[in-house]
């Protein structure tokens, strides 16, 4: 029986960053101090880099330090063809807590939550229940769910319905 | 229910995380185009029984638009490829003529 | 009668009593006990009425082929209709009712149709049914749905919840009988990830009942050693209860898991619905024994052979005192076995070969039971139950040559492989003439998307009967190394194929003779089809109904096409089955829904003000999968009166709109002018940083898609307003065309609908609301009509966009989403002094209409391109090209004739119907009265006092001031005069202040 908690998490500063990720590595570095992740990667502690597709990151952010961060993205790739979007405050984000957390997210994605498929660390944009939404797994036990703010009661009830029942039972994760 | 991988982000994604965009590779008529030109564009589809090209996007996923080649009737997938070309690479053709000896292209 | 046991059964657990209630009647049965086995220990022998001809019937099989054994399962919001007693687990308090009779169970007046049995052939509903016309409805309809049926729908909202799983595998298994176990052992020992699913309560299938000898040892002792390995193993999964249900493409398959119908109300979902990706899928689904077809075969009482041995070994339940056994096979001599150890009595074997000698029949022989070869069962009969059975020459037409008196007939017609799973997604089957039944072709299995085979069967379900054959097929299914656990059984002698008892049976007795229990076919009407020229075993599915019921002819397919093929003069392959579909046996429809209901069945998007407009009292609107407010009713307002005091204080001092929903799409790049400008159908490219333009969307079929105000923000970066349902549609559709044609083009998107929060403030005071707030300059020279700036407004940063979709003076205020609900509660605490107030989307929908815009959805409808809608100067004719420019020259298109948009004012000023015809003289080929325009848009507008309506006409533009006649729902027509679109302030004076 695991103890699976979930959490509709703080604000924070999130930035959709279109471009050609050779022009985007360099101020992406300055300002995170990460190097750009893999496909379906997320590179950075504090500030991070999620992978999105092949020309988009999500820059996470402390959410005062947007304007900043925006400011500097606009000079540093002022020569380049990019878009840099402030989408703070078009989603939200859930953190889920405990050893079931692959179990529970089963329930409601197609996405493969096998530990060989979805390593920890990594993101998968994909479906949950009726909505569109990203997975990250931060550790063995814990993953955030970010979807768009519209959906996010429905998003809240899905993930606590999921829950609840992998904390009653675990399946097969 | 399709699981195709999409070969913008190397997901193997659910048909559900997927939507399909018809027949690949028309080729685009604008306004200098004939009244028997413009409507093959807008209207004539190939609708084969067996190798087609599509075209899919992983709205799901990384939302990216990606062209697949596979057979209608069994449901072979002979590969996934960018939506940017107007043409199947060369190493899908192979494969095709290799899991279908007879086939010819759909021309 | 039927009775339990003293010696017990494997299953059942003496030491654990359970009451429960069928028909009301309190009775008793053992934990361990299906519903039907405690029936019957109970010597509830009569468990229900059939379909058609409301025979009395009783329990059949001991598993899911069970077509009879039907009971409404549960009351109020846990009431399951339909549900098989023989895979219906007893537990403590369970209520079931019989199905499909009227009065009651044991006095039926249904039954009337039995004797009228000539009279309901098969095909009787399509003869008899069609003329006179009107009947349909009024007589025979109301009738036949009275007197068919099976069980009852439930009234109450189910009381359960359920789920999904999606679950990821190498390898599934389907079927946890030996077979399946074998497969597991061997696929999860070579360490592949293994789900096994099993649809009973127990492990190892038939097996225990049937007996051999695994590895030198008792069947149960290895199939108990081989769960405790697989328990073991971290790769496995054990599913008990869990049907495989469907399989389907690229390795995909439904899996039914019933984990809560054995103790109802426990707290979790009951059912879960697997949705697996498995990399093989392995049908391990064993097989199921056909009845046999002779005159009186539906009597309670007689059962299928393995069904006995079942009730008695696993259940401890005898079925008769006497037993009577009728077989084509060694395997039913098994069964007489059973009954002789339980301390019955078998009276004889009518064996319809003519020598027996195989190593069972001879143990039978051995223990002095008489058997007679040649013989068949000229008839069962008895009442409500079996009484006694006559025996006739397999050979003959069915003259009785001896009567037993008897309580059961066991009957054996062979096996059939359980092969659904293998065909549901196109693998294919051949006839194995020896021993009389299809199996799967391995040759032909279904492929997956690697072309190659994606579905494997193994054991019984491939045609292997023998346990050793079968351990062998499934360790090389599972792909084993070297050879299994050997398995030895007694040598079976071949089968001989008996599709009619007895061979040359005549009409009286064909008429007796069921193949499909639950739907009531018989012989009889399987030969009619023949007879009628249906050819086709498809056709003749349909026409008599054979194997359409819940059980899906599980037990009578093989059967019916044998007669089929027997009476067309065909060999059985060339008559073919008919199409095995998920799900295997039926699924609830809970199961399929999972999560999806109540709060979760469809997301609900809420702006950052839902919870304000909630507080208000707002009547909701469902837009796309959002809710907005369609107006603010106030104290005993009804909602017509609500919205015209909106629109009259909107119009006279200043409301208040949530335009948060609206699309809101950034496009950015060196191209990103040229992209629009092949986007919309006017210029977008030189429109100037700081102004806004309203732009149309057409498709390359040329009709009108969205519209929206576009906004410039800088040199290379624009900002597109879509229609609230557009927003997801026009983003997909801007990155369709950069992503797929233009993929050369320096353009990049972002939608951030979502991202601001959207505030109209609107009407002749919305100017003093602002300055109120204070911030920035708002005036009429600062910020014009069709500008845009950003700003702060009280101190919250804002972006206003000076657009007007009512004709007044308006504002459209964007802020981050988090602070929308801030701003909200600044305006209107400041617009309180100027009478402000909140409007929903009626009133905007009116005033918009009071100014002639349009609607994408009311004007638009996928055929209306923009110059039907008077929008040509929206439309360049300066620019080379734009989606929609070519499609909008062909001949169609410019027709003079095309319908085209005005304005309608009724004579009487009613107020026309939704979707109002305009009617012109004559009527078409069908009859129906020809028409020359349709109302796209109607409203009562409050500001003119009358009834307002938009409608696409006619050559209409060309016709103002005439009075056409538009229809009315309850027949007649209005009056109206056609005028142009724009009904208020037609120089735009208001909005330009």
């Amino acid at each position: 029986m695991s103890d699976l908690s979930l959490e509709r998490a703080a604000p924070r500063g999130m930035i959709a960053l279109r471009g050609d990720f050779d022009s985007l590595a360099g101020p992406c570095r300055e300002i995170t101090g990460a190097d750009l992740p893999a496909p379906l990667g997320a590179a950075g502690e504090g500030r991070a880099l999620l992978w999105m597709s092949p020309d988009e990151l999500l820059l996470l952010c402390d959410p005062g330090d947007v304007g900043e961060v925006l400011a500097r993205l606009g000079e540093a790739l002022a020569a380049q063809h990019h878009l840099a979007s402030d989408v703070s405050d078009a989603r939200v984000v859930f953190t889920l807590r405990g050893p079931g957390v692959r179990d529970a997210l089963a329930r409601i994605t197609p996405c493969d939550m096998r530990p060989g498929r979805f390593h920890v660390g990594q993101v998968r944009r994909t479906r949950l229940g009726q909505v569109a939404a990203a997975i990250r797994l931060t550790g063995d036990a814990a993953a955030e769910v970010y979807c768009f703010r519209s959906v996010g009661d429905y998003v809240e009830r899905l993930l606590a319905t999921a829950l609840e029942s992998a904390n009653r039972e675990r399946v097969a994760l | 229910m399709l699981l195709l991988t999409c070969p913008a982000c190397g997901v193997a994604a659910d048909e559900t995380e997927l939507a399909p965009g018809g027949e690949a590779h028309l080729t685009r008529v604008g306004p200098d185009g004939d009244d028997a030109s413009f409507e093959g564009y807008l209207f004539q589809r190939a609708n084969p029984r067996g190798v087609h090209f599509e075209r899919w996007r992983h709205v799901y996923g990384c939302g990216k638009w990606f062209h697949a080649a596979r057979d209608t009737a069994t449901l072979e997938v002979f590969g996934t490829y960018s939506a940017q070309t107007t043409a199947p690479p060369d190493d899908i053709l192979d494969k095709i003529k290799a899991r279908r000896p007879g086939w010819e292209g759909n021309a | 009668m039927s009775t339990r046991l003293k010696a017990g059964g494997r299953r059942v657990d003496p030491g654990k009593p359970v009451t429960f209630r069928f028909n009301g009647r309190k009775l008793k049965g053992f934990a361990g006990d299906t519903l039907a086995s405690a029936l019957l220990a109970n010597d509830q022998l009569l468990v229900g009425r059939s379909f058609k001809y409301h025979r009395p019937r009783g329990i059949v099989a001991s598993g899911v082929e069970e077509p009879n054994a039907l009971v409404n399962l549960g009351e109020g919001a846990r009431l399951e209709p339909n549900a098989r007693a023989t895979t219906t687990e007893l537990f403590d308090g369970l209520v079931a009712r019989s199905q499909n009779h009227w009065p009651s169970l044991d006095f039926d007046v249904g039954a009337i149709n039995a004797r009228l049995s000539r009279l309901l052939p098969a095909g009787f509903y399509y003869k008899m049914f069609m003329h006179p016309r009107p009947f349909w409805k009024h007589v025979y309809e109301p009738f036949i749905r009275k007197s068919a049926g099976l069980g009852e729908a439930p009234t109450d909202a189910d009381a359960d919840t359920y789920e999904h799983y999606y679950a990821h595998v190498d390898v599934l298994i389907v079927g946890g009988g030996v077979a399946g176990l074998q497969a597991a052992l061997a696929a999860g020992r070579a360490g592949r990830s293994v789900l096994l699913m099993e649809q009973g309560a127990h492990w190892g299938g038939r097996t225990p009942v049937d007996g051999g000898e695994i590895d030198g040892g008792d069947a149960a002792g290895w199939i108990d050693a081989a769960v405790r390995e697989l328990e073991g193993l971290d790769n496995v999964q054990l599913r008990l209860r869990c049907m495989g249900a469907g399989v389907y493409d690229h390795g995909y398959v439904t899996g039914y898991e019933r984990l809560m119908d054995h103790r109802p109300g426990a707290p979790g979902p009951r059912h879960r619905l697997w949705r697996v990706r498995a990399e093989r899928i392995i049908v391990a689904t064993g097989a199921l024994e056909r009845p046999l077809s002779f005159a009186g075969n539906d009597l309670p009482g007689v059962m299928l052979a393995s069904a006995v041995r079942d009730y008695i070994v696993e259940y401890g339940v005898s079925t008769g005192d006497r037993t009577v056994l009728v077989t084509n096979n060694d395997d039913g001599y098994r069964t007489a076995l059973a009954v002789l150890d339980a301390g019955l009595d078998v009276v004889a074997v009518l064996d319809a070969r003519t020598s027996a000698t195989g190593a069972l029949p001879e143990q039978v022989r051995g223990r002095g039971v008489r058997v007679l070869t040649g013989k068949g069962v000229a008839k069962a009969t008895g009442g409500k139950r079996l009484e006694a059975v006559h025996v006739c020459a397999q050979a003959g037409e069915g003259a009785v040559i001896e009567t037993i008196p008897c309580e059961c007939l066991a009957m054996s017609g062979g096996w059939s492989p359980v092969v659904h799973l293998w065909s549901h997604t196109g693998g294919k089957l051949s006839w194995d003439a020896e021993r009389a039944f299809f199996r799967p072709d391995p040759d032909r299995a279904p492929t997956g998307a690697d072309g190659e085979a994606v579905v494997d069967i193994a054991g019984a379900a491939n045609g292997h009967l023998g346990l050793a054959a079968i351990l062998e097929d499934a360790h090389r299914a599972g792909g084993g190394e070297g050879a299994p656990a050997p398995g030895t059984q007694p040598e079976e002698a071949p089968l001989h194929p008996v599709w009619m008892m007895p061979d040359n049976a005549r009409i009286e007795l064909r008429e007796k003779m069921w193949l499909d229990f639950q739907n009531d076919v018989k012989v009889s009407d399987v030969r009619l089809a023949a007879q009628e020229g249906y050819e086709s075993v498809e056709h003749t599915k349909r026409y008599t109904t054979l194997g359409m019921a819940t059980d899906q002819g599980k037990l009578s397919n093989i059967n019916g096409l044998a007669v089929l093929a027997q009476a067309l003069d065909e060999d059985i392959p060339a008559v073919g089955t008919t199409t095995f579909r998920p799900p295997y046996t039926p699924i609830s429809m809970g199961a399929i829904t999972g999560d999806a209901r109540g709060e979760l069945f469809q997301p609900i998007r809420r702006t950052v003000l839902h919870e304000w407009h909630e507080r208000r009292g707002a009547y909701w609107e469902p837009v796309g999968h959002w809710r907005r407010p369609y107006c603010y009713p106030e104290g005993g307002e009804s909602h017509g009166e609500a919205v015209a005091r909106e629109v009259k204080n909107t119009r006279q001092a200043v409301g208040m709109l949530d335009a948060s929903t609206l699309g809101k799409i950034v496009v950015k790049g060196p191209d990103a002018g040229r992209f629009l400008d092949m986007l919309y159908t006017n210029m977008m490219s030189t429109l100037p940083v700081g102004r806004c333009r309203y732009g149309l969307m057409c498709s390359e079929n040329g009709f009108l898609i969205d519209d929206g105000v576009v906004a410039r923000l800088d040199d290379d970066t624009w900002l597109c307003h879509t229609t609230t349902g557009g927003s997801d549609r026009i983003h997909a559709h801007m990155e369709e065309w950069l992503q797929t044609e233009w993929w050369d083009w320096q353009v990049y998107t972002a939608n951030l609908t979502e991202q601001y929060a959207q505030i109209a403030v609107v009407g002749p005071k919305a100017r003093a609301v602002l300055e109120k707030l204070g911030g920035m300059d708002v005036s009429a020279d600062a910020l014009k009509f069709m500008d845009w700036r950003d700003g702060e407004l009280g101190g919250q940063p804002v972006r206003v966009f000076r657009i007007s979709f009512s004709g007044e003076l308006s504002y459209e205020i964007a802020t981050p989403a988090g602070r929308g609900r801030e701003l909200w509660d600044r305006l209107f605490e400041a617009g309180a002094e100027f009478g402000v107030m909140p409007y929903g989307t009626e009133a905007l929908h009116v005033m918009r209409a009071e100014k002639g815009f349009i609607m994408i959805g009311d004007e638009t409808d996928g055929t209306v391109i923009p110059q039907d809608l008077g929008l040509g100067w929206a439309i360049s004719k300066k620019k080379d090209d734009f989606l929609g420019k070519r499609a909008q020259e062909r001949s169609h298109m410019t027709d003079p004739n095309r319908w085209q948009l005005v304005g309608l004012l009724t004579e009487d000023g009613s107020v026309l119907p939704d979707g109002a015809y305009i009617v012109e003289d004559g009527t078409n080929a069908n009859g129906q009265r020809n028409v020359q325009g349709r109302v796209t848009s109607t409203y009562h507008s409050p500001t003119l006092g009358r009834g307002i309506a938009m409608a696409l006409l006619h050559r209409g533009p060309a016709r103002m001031g005439e009075v056409v006649e538009a229809n009315k729902v309850d027949g007649g027509t209005v009056a109206a005069k056609v005028v142009s679109p724009v009904f208020y302030d037609p120089e735009g004076e208001k909005q330009n202040v």
